[in-house]
């Protein structure tokens, strides 16, 4: 009980910390970057829950990442436009607005497509994959197949997407300035609110029963299906839940960022948030978050010294975690802490098996 | 019409080897069938036809009326049907209670599954009580003996409320003491379950045995109760020829 | 019709170049089970070789550089297996992502040595010439990766099947226990596999100076497809590979033929996904009664 009393406190000061010292201590434009780095944040929970919880190494989460992001710009973009045809449009000489387009100036059907499009591929793609029983390395490479494949797509339809540059130049992001800060400000909390909430949900549904069969689902599919459950479907909602995380990512990256294109999304970015989530511990998800913030804070200030040097670093840095603490950060910690509470009160080890009676 | 399971004609073959040539076999409700025979009779083979594990090149599985050809895995577990695996497989990162409450939880509605388990359910209660493993509920099952698994594995057999019960070699590489309590679990099962169990041992097969159907290289040869299956002199030849002094 | 015809060429080629590619793949994926995202990188590492041959060998760099390019990516690729891969086995998800760290490592190395853009390497004056094929233009240098990739698909073939250490291999693969206990000496076995495979991606590096400029990156663009054609052709199988590679090849050619380039990629991942459903294991597959 009280464990559970600890993580609570635990939460509710670092909810503190992010909604009250975070927004008084920093300047306008790192409170900016750290919204950035919540986003993928909320991306990286979603990868703690399908790989860590789930074994499903997905390298694509930039799809939906993406497809949240475009959702959210597109209506941002129509938005701009106010009836006429978005900038980039007009620049790639096309003159009617495609069908695909026309439902996105509905604020109400963005919003919802941001989580309901990625829900819809991601289990579209996990029903028949995962009916077929292909798993872990083949499964990696078909997301990863998809990612490189949708990014190509992106930048091959540059009148439909904007090509490279992406959409970017928004004005009007729901009735405020973007640049302003106020906007940022509010757009902070936000993203802060909602990696908040999404992580009680996703602690939730780990601790649940659902929860329980996933990690069932992870270390014996095929066990599993002789206790009456279909692999299948587990797996199939755990991914979709967490392709629906990184929509949610990608919408609240463009108000965040101020742009969405193709090299955000690309399958080195979809890596690099794998990597980050299990250098901060990929078997909670409390370690997924931290990696995922903890990595972009990294490589922007270590690149802003020395832009050549991140890549080693994050190569060594990750050849060195997977080496020494495949646990991640988290999983370094609970050692220590094991070895200091042990060292403290020398606890009687547990029971072994054979001495228990049966 | 009290047949559980039926087994018609029943083959398979893989990659050019016929693992199974034409078993019929019928286990009645209520009954304790052991399947025995030497290595490579298809005993496990046929339990894997049976759980939907391995497809059968012709031949026809009823259960309880219903045609099991074609269902996958979960399907025909719901249907009723459990087994246990000959190297056991239970999840170690989870508790034990956790591990039977997953094993009981099946027929759940999606949504009561997003809750978190409060307590033991009865029918957790009730088997982690038959398997006698109550001082260990709430550890992981990675620290359980050999032994100890393979009653999780009968529990989380039970917990799942089957109507036909298929043990793989339940005993294999068990210490003597071990074997007796597990026989006393097999007993105990028996007496309001339908079991079929497949097993070498044939010192375990004589304490426990009342039906036995041997099979040897693919095919039934035969079949009835300990005694006359013992005296036979087939059986002597294939398979208890080696134990024939013990035997007599 | 003609230009239907047009296409074939174009296809073969581009299967040639992912088969080549895909040849390494089969023998540390598919007879290791590991996933070396720094496949690529050795690719890359080929293409260099052959750009460095340039100072003494000119015109004719790239034919010597095709053995030394196997000697150093096939060196490369045994050092990252002492070094890092042989504590990784039956890890496979964490060898990706380990392997993806050197892969960033290798590129950020050619970059700093080699400079970020990209250089060309002169092919051999007598693979400059085209040749008229069905109706179509085909270069001399594709119709020579073509033979090149032929050539090592009927090397590796005759050396799985004909040599004791090929067959060795294949019994490590099959049966890595069962063939420990028969003597054969796995971590040797393990060590000579990723050897080979990485040395043909030193092969098919070369052979890509001979269509393209090179760069640090040159690697990224061929892998994830390569990847695709091993698991469309299921593991470990040389036939697989060639017969996937082959079809991708078709159906890249044909998928930008008559749609557009960026949507032949999306054509290519949805058709296989569907070939998944028919073939979940891919084209052949080694059957056997293990669970899992």
């Amino acid at each position: 009980m009280s464990a559970r009393l600890r993580g609570y406190a635990l939460f509710a000061g670092v909810a503190a910390l992010f909604l009250v010292v975070a927004p008084l201590a920093l300047p306008a434009f790192r409170l900016d970057e750290l919204a950035k780095y919540l986003c993928f944040a909320i991306a990286a929970l979603g990868i703690g829950l399908a790989w860590g919880q789930g074994g499903m190494l997905t390298l694509g989460q930039g799809v939906f990442f993406g497809l949240g992001g475009y959702a959210m710009g597109m209506y941002l973009k129509l938005h701009d436009a106010g009836g006429d045809l978005p900038d980039f449009m007009v620049w790639s000489g096309v003159d009617k607005l495609p069908a695909l387009w026309k439902p996105f100036g509905n604020p109400v059907f963005a919003l919802a497509a941001v989580v309901v499009v990625p829900v819809v591929i991601a289990t579209l793609l996990g029903v028949l994959v995962f009916r077929q029983r292909v798993r872990g390395a083949y499964f990696a490479i078909l997301t990863q197949a998809l990612a490189a494949a949708f990014v190509i797509l992106l930048v091959g339809q540059q009148g439909l997407t904007g090509g490279t540059n992406g959409l970017t130049n928004f004005y009007d992001f729901f009735g405020q300035d973007p640049e302003a800060d106020s906007t940022q400000r509010t757009t902070y909390f936000v993203t802060a609110i909602v990696l908040g909430v999404l992580y009680l949900l996703a602690r939730q549904l780990v601790k649940s029963r659902f929860g329980r069969l996933l990690v069932a689902v992870r270390d014996g599919e095929d066990r599993v299906r002789f206790l009456g459950y279909n692999p299948a479907t587990v797996k199939t909602i755990t991914f979709a839940i967490s392709a629906g995380m990184a929509g949610i990512a990608g919408a609240l990256f463009v108000p965040v960022v101020g742009i969405i294109s193709p090299s955000l999304l690309d399958v080195v970015p979809s890596l690099e948030l794998v990597v980050a989530v299990a250098i901060g511990g990929r078997y909670t998800l409390a370690g997924a978050v931290l990696g995922a913030v903890a990595m972009n804070y990294a490589k922007t200030s270590f690149s802003e010294q020395w832009a050549d040097g991140w890549l080693y670093l994050e190569g060594a840095l990750f050849i060195g975690v997977m080496t020494l603490a495949p646990r991640g950060a988290v999983g370094v910690y609970e050692q220590v802490r094991d070895a200091i509470a042990r060292r403290r009160k020398p606890v009687p080890a547990p029971p072994t098996a054979s001495e228990v009676p049966a | 019409m009290s047949a559980l399971l039926e087994i018609r004609g029943l083959e398979v073959v893989f990659d050019g080897f016929r693992a199974l040539g034409g078993v019929d076999l019928t286990v009645e409700q209520g009954e304790l069938r052991f399947l025995i025979g030497p290595n490579g009779a298809g005993k496990t083979t046929l339990i894997d036809v049976v759980t939907g594990l391995t497809r059968p090149a012709s031949g026809t599985v009823r259960f309880a009326g219903t045609e099991l050809g074609g269902l996958r895995e979960h399907k025909i577990v719901r249907l009723g049907i459990g087994r246990t695996f000959q190297t056991s497989v239970v999840f170690e990162e989870l508790t034990v209670v956790e591990n039977l409450d997953l094993a009981a939880g099946f027929r759940r509605p999606l949504p009561t599954l997003l809750r978190q388990r409060r307590g033991v359910s009865d029918t957790v209660a009730a088997a982690l009580d038959t398997i006698g493993l109550g001082d260990l509920a709430d550890r992981p099952a990675g620290v359980l003996s050999h032994g100890q698994r393979q009653w999780l594995e009968i529990g989380m057999l039970i917990a799942q409320k089957p109507r036909l019960l298929l043990l793989d070699e339940p005993v294999a590489g068990m210490s003597r003491d071990e074997r007796d309590r597990t026989g006393e679990l097999l007993t105990e099962i028996a007496r309001d379950h339908t079991v079929v169990v497949v097993e070498h041992d044939m010192e375990f097969l004589r304490r426990y045995a009342s039906q036995v159907t041997v099979l040897h290289e693919g095919k039934v040869l035969v079949e009835g109760d300990v005694a006359t299956v013992q005296a036979d002199p087939r059986v002597q030849e294939v398979y208890l020829g080696r134990t024939k002094k013990e035997a007599a | 019709m003609e230009s239907l015809l047009n296409q074939l060429p174009v296809g073969l080629s581009i299967g040639a170049v992912l088969l080549l590619i895909a040849l390494g793949l089969t023998f540390t994926f598919g007879q290791m089970g590991v996933i070396n995202m720094a496949h690529g990188e050795f690719i890359m590492a080929g293409a260099y070789t052959a750009y460095m041959l340039q100072d003494w060998f000119h015109g004719q760099a790239v034919i010597v550089a095709l053995p030394v390019a196997f000697v150093v990516a096939g060196t490369l690729g045994w050092i990252l297996e002492r070094a890092a891969i042989r504590h990784f086995y039956g890890r496979p998800l964490d060898t990706l992502l380990l392997t993806w760290g050197v892969s960033l490592v290798l590129q950020q190395a050619a970059r700093d040595l080699f400079g970020a853009p990209n250089v060309q390497v002169t092919a051999p004056s007598w693979l400059s010439g085209r040749v008229e094929l069905l109706g179509g233009n085909l270069p001399y240098a594709r119709l020579f990766i073509m033979g090149l990739a032929t050539a090592c698909v009927v090397g590796i073939w005759a050396y799985m099947n004909r040599s004791r250490q090929g067959r060795r291999m294949r019994a490590v693969m099959q049966n890595r226990e069962l063939a420990a206990v028969s003597g054969v000496a796995t971590g040797r076995v393990d060590q000579l596999t990723f050897f080979i495979g990485s040395g043909l991606a030193g092969v098919a590096g070369v052979a890509l100076t001979l269509i393209g400029p090179v760069g640090p990156s040159l690697g990224t663009y061929y892998i994830v497809d390569a990847f695709l054609v091993v698991v469309a052709g299921g593991l470990g199988q040389l036939r697989g590979a060639v017969i996937a590679a082959l079809a991708l090849g078709m159906l890249n050619s044909y998928g930008e033929f008559w749609t557009d380039a960026s949507l032949a990629k999306v054509i290519v991942f949805v058709v296989i996904v569907g070939f998944l459903q028919v073939r979940p294991q891919g084209l052949f597959v080694l059957r056997s009664r293990a669970l899992t």
